[in-house]
């Protein structure tokens, strides 16, 4: 059951540092491509091996990209920025040290707008940089943990692919907050096409800072940081569970007590992993093998260029231009695949809210169920637009429509041709209707009789004995009518 | 003379006239190793066949025609064990990669393959290129070639000792606070660290990244000059590589030193200094006079605080540098630790020496939280002091010069229990590397005792020209001609 905030007497204070795999075509410091699961270490080379005498090659391509994502949460850009080395020795790190940034990184104080539904959470974001990603490890054994494996191994084909960290302002205030800010940022910067940002495949990773305090209290508690959230209900229900542990503790009298825990996502709860005292001296020190990075306004400007409309803009813009409430014009607008098909139906389709409720309803729920992106689907903006256009026709009514369109999504066809092959137009030739009317008239004087005494329920039945008949064909609207017509 | 005593442009003139071949001179070299190699141990690997086939082959593509012969082709060339040569063993005379292979070319390497050179060995060092006195090798000291009794200096101790010697015709040795110039002023040749940026560093494991600048070590300015040629260039692969055209270093060579301004470092002569080091540096400055030079005397404050800022900012990014052998990937693993930590603590106990491990302590240290403002980061503002002091000086001057060493060779053992004696030996050329400077060392005469004294010319940021000039004419002046006992 997710927490209820509103009737704590305590106040969750939450900060976010989420982790973004570029999808450049190389590293971040060397020529290699970047992998997606092929073979073990055939994405390496002397630099991202850690080779003796390697030296790291700034990607150019990637600070473009980091420049782009601190652009669009709207940061400041520094005039110039630098790498660090963080040293810590562990076997997923080549150099063991990581090329990071520490003190000046590429992007700083900007800030995240999140749309809560009754009101909007603004985010600070503290800080954007860059850093290169580890290798993996695969621990033998059934536990697959290092300290009871017989052997582990290392996979450096992900070592040196581009990661952008982005660091909030404790500016959060539950766990729901907490995964709407990261589903904001995963839509936001998959805008900008510089990421995959798939928390399910890793390239999106967050890790959380929380405390809790008093309500009307300024002072922040004691934190801990949480690692391995590594989905968006992982996300919220870690911090639950992170949330209510600390407040437990206050309300017993105990303290909070600094330190790292691990998300345990089998038993839902966090476990310490390291305590403050464990904690890693980093010993960060500017990278001597990198030269500064100076941030021409001329280079800064053209990036800013090639930032597309923004999800919060263009649900503005939809709201305004198809008249479209602030809900849908929210859900269209977070996606850009559902962005860019809803406005391709828009211009060949008249009925903007018609192609909402369609894209939102029957077919979001088969995307869902079959767990498909709209890009990934059969039905072509061409192909819904002609279906609306029949349905608004009266050839097909709504319930017809709706099994047309599961064959649409199953075989990617036209929706007339399987009106035409099923049969399944509707019957609205007015003399051909007029006789089955007549028909069920008269053999039915009694509900008649009680429509002509003003029984509004004996036409509903009457219709449906014409519905019946025509083996659900007919077009309803018109068999009112001419019912209607006929006995008045 | 022996063919193993010429230089690398003699040797090209000879081959050019066909009147020797690559594979003779390569046969001169490798029975000069045959004859001191076991008295000196100025290499950690040799392999004969290699570099005798190699030099037939070449002398094949001689004479079909297939290639030209230019500077250093068919050259034995020592080089430093800490640059990278694909598929040789480069162990940087550590434990910790005694049986490391390279899976690639260190730059300079691909540089000196393209002029066909021949690979006369890697060259003995001290342990990643932390020394003075090349004592600190896991394969045994080198030895000086005017007197076995006493260190070739260090770090490049190896490369200095092999030319010396004959046992190369030239070496490329690495120079972080005076590795190439302090062990060439202790064997009596010439040692050339350029500007830092001027040589790629790709390739070359690094000791102290801001620092490190790969150079030569040769038998006269000509041949340096001609090195450099060779090895000076932008390097994609390295981003601290400088990004500017490569003069032919050649064109500087000079007879005379004419409207040359001369600055004398009135640090580097003070009582630190052997007598006889400055009595010879004095000399040079009259023959400078001589040949057309303006000297002066001129005073670098800050030089003063030069020994404890290196001493900080190298251990410091050694640290770092030095993280990455931990007996996962390469190099030595203790096969006996049971858990990681262990495994890291046994492998790197076993596989660095003391004084590696002295020097990564204090690099720590030094960038430990709570120390690092009080250590790296006001070392760094005075390197920047340091720095700013040489710019002055340079607004004045064309060169700086001072003596390479304080000392001449000193004896094998005599400073190796006592570090900060032993530090004591670079104070002349690490100002040199904070400041990022070109600064050679060329013979300058022999002691009483018959050992070489070095003079250092510094130049100006990518003022390797100004440097060149001055040796070459000072080089004629001091006529040095001499050759060790060996
Ligand atoms: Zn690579």
């Amino acid at each position: 059951m997710a927490l209820d905030i509103k009737n704590l007497k305590y106040e969750p204070v939450i900060g976010l540092e989420a982790h973004v795999e570029l999808c450049t075509r190389t590293k971040m410091f060397c020529g290699c491509r970047l992998s997606f699961g092929e073979d073990k270490n055939i994405y390496t080379c002397p630099v991202c091996l850690g080779h003796p005498g390697s030296l790291p090659v700034i990607n150019r391509k990637a600070v473009q990209y980091a420049i782009k994502i601190a652009l669009a949460l709207n940061c400041k850009i520094q005039d110039y920025t630098i790498f660090h080395r963080k040293n810590y020795f562990y076997p997923d790190m080549p150099k063991n040290y990581q090329i990071s940034q520490y003190d000046l990184p590429l992007g700083v104080k900007g800030h995240l707008d999140v749309d809560m539904g009754d009101y909007t959470r603004r985010v600070g974001i503290t800080r954007v940089h860059m850093e290169e990603d580890t290798g993996k490890l695969l621990h033998t054994g059934t536990t697959g943990r290092i300290s009871e494996s017989e052997a582990s191994i290392v996979d450096f084909n992900r070592a040196g692919t581009p990661l952008i960290e982005v660091v909030t302002e404790p500016d959060i205030r539950s766990p729901e907050e907490a995964r709407e800010y990261m589903i904001a940022l995963r839509n936001l910067i998959l805008f900008l096409d510089v990421s995959n940002c798939s928390m399910e495949e890793g390239s999106l990773r967050c890790d959380a800072n929380v405390s809790v305090r008093k309500k009307g209290k300024e002072k922040i508690g004691t934190k801990t940081e949480i690692k391995n959230l590594n989905s968006f209900k992982f996300l919220q229900k870690g911090l639950e569970y992170e949330v209510e542990r600390q407040i437990k503790l206050l309300e017993s009298g105990s303290k909070v007590i600094q330190q790292t825990r691990h998300y345990d996502s089998k038993t839902a709860i966090t476990k310490v992993l390291r305590s403050k005292e464990e904690a890693h001296d980093y010993r960060y020190f500017p990278e001597p093998d990198l030269v500064p990075i100076y941030m021409e306004s001329k280079m800064v400007e053209d990036i800013k260029k090639t930032i597309p409309e923004l999800p919060a803009t263009k649900a503005k813009r939809f709201e305004k231009q198809y008249g479209l409430s602030i809900y849908d014009s929210n859900f269209l607008s977070n996606d850009r695949d559902l962005a860019d098909y809803f406005e391709k139906c828009c211009s060949c389709y008249g009925n903007a809210k018609n192609i909402a409720n369609w894209m939102m309803g029957d077919f979001s729920a088969l995307l869902n169920k079959e767990k498909i992106t709209i890009k990934e689907s059969r039905v072509t903006p061409e192909n819904l637009c002609r279906m609306l256009e029949i349905i608004d026709g009266g050839k097909i009514n709504s319930k017809m429509a709706k099994s047309v369109f599961e064959e649409m999504f199953a075989a990617g066809k036209d929706p007339g041709k399987i009106i035409e092959e099923r049969g399944l137009e509707q019957i609205a030739d007015k003399s051909m209707l007029e006789a089955v009317i007549e028909e069920v008239l008269r053999d039915n004087p009694g509900p008649v009789e009680q429509f002509r005494q003003g029984k509004e329920k004996a036409l509903s039945f009457l219709i449906g004995k014409v519905m019946a008949k025509t083996k659900g064909k007919a077009n309803p609207r018109m068999v009112n009518e001419i019912i209607t017509k006929k006995l008045s | 003379m022996e063919i193993h005593y010429l230089t690398a442009h003699e040797l090209k003139d000879r081959l050019k006239k066909r009147e020797l071949s690559c594979a003779e001179i390569a046969g001169s070299i490798y029975s000069r190793i045959d004859e001191v190699e076991n008295k000196l141990n100025s290499y950690i690997r040799l392999d004969k066949e290699h570099a005798l086939s190699g030099a037939g082959e070449i002398d094949k593509l001689i004479s079909s025609n297939a290639i030209e012969i230019s500077d250093f082709t068919g050259i034995p060339v020592a080089i430093k064990d800490n640059m990278c040569t694909k598929n040789i063993t480069t162990t940087c005379a550590s434990r910790i990669l005694e049986n490391y292979v390279p899976i690639y070319n260190a730059t300079v390497i691909d540089r000196l393959e393209s002029r066909n050179y021949i690979l006369a060995g890697k060259a003995n060092m001290d342990e990643f290129a932390m020394g003075s006195s090349n004592e600190n090798s896991y394969f045994g000291p080198t030895k000086n070639p005017w007197n076995t009794g006493r260190v070739p200096g260090g770090s490049s101790g190896g490369p200095a000792a092999s030319v010396a010697s004959g046992e190369a015709i030239c070496s490329l040795g690495s120079d972080t606070g005076g590795s190439i110039r302090q062990p060439a002023s202790l064997c009596g040749i010439v040692g050339f660290k350029p500007t830092y940026g001027r040589v790629s560093r790709y390739g070359l494991v690094a000791f102290a990244s801001s620092l490190d600048q790969i150079g030569p070590l040769t038998r006269d300015v000509d041949d340096c000059a001609a090195m450099l040629n060779v090895i000076c260039g932008c390097d994609g692969n390295d981003s601290t590589s400088i990004d500017t055209a490569v003069p032919d270093f050649k064109s500087f060579l000079a007879e005379d030193m004419k409207g040359m301004k001369i600055g004398i470092v009135k640090e580097l002569m003070a009582e630190g200094i052997d007598r006889e080091v400055r009595e010879a540096v004095q000399m040079t400055i009259k023959m400078a006079e001589e040949a057309g030079g303006k000297v002066e005397e001129v005073s670098i404050p800050s030089l003063e605080y030069a020994l404890d800022v290196y001493y900080i900012i190298a251990p410091s990014e050694a640290s770092s540098n030095l993280s990455r052998f931990d007996g996962v990937r390469y190099g030595h693993r203790n096969m006996q630790a049971r858990t990681l930590r262990e495994m890291y603590q046994r492998t790197r106990a076993e596989g660095f020496g003391e004084e590696v491990k002295r020097r990564i302590m204090i690099g720590t240290y030094c960038l430990s939280a709570g120390y690092y403002d009080a250590y790296y980061e006001k070392a760094q503002r005075v390197r920047t002091l340091i720095i700013n002091d040489f710019k002055k000086a340079f607004g004045k001057f064309d060169v700086l010069i001072s003596p390479t060493s304080p000392t001449t060779a000193f004896k094998i053992g005599e400073k190796i229990e006592d570090p900060l004696t032993m530090y004591m030996s670079d104070i002349c050329t690490i100002p040199v590397n904070l400041a990022g400077l070109p600064a050679i060392s060329i013979p300058a005469g022999l002691s009483a005792d018959k050992l070489p004294i070095g003079l250092q010319i510094i130049g100006d940021i990518l003022r390797e020209d100004n440097v060149l000039k001055a040796a070459s004419s000072l080089e004629k002046a001091i006529g040095f001609k001499d050759k060790p006992g060996i």
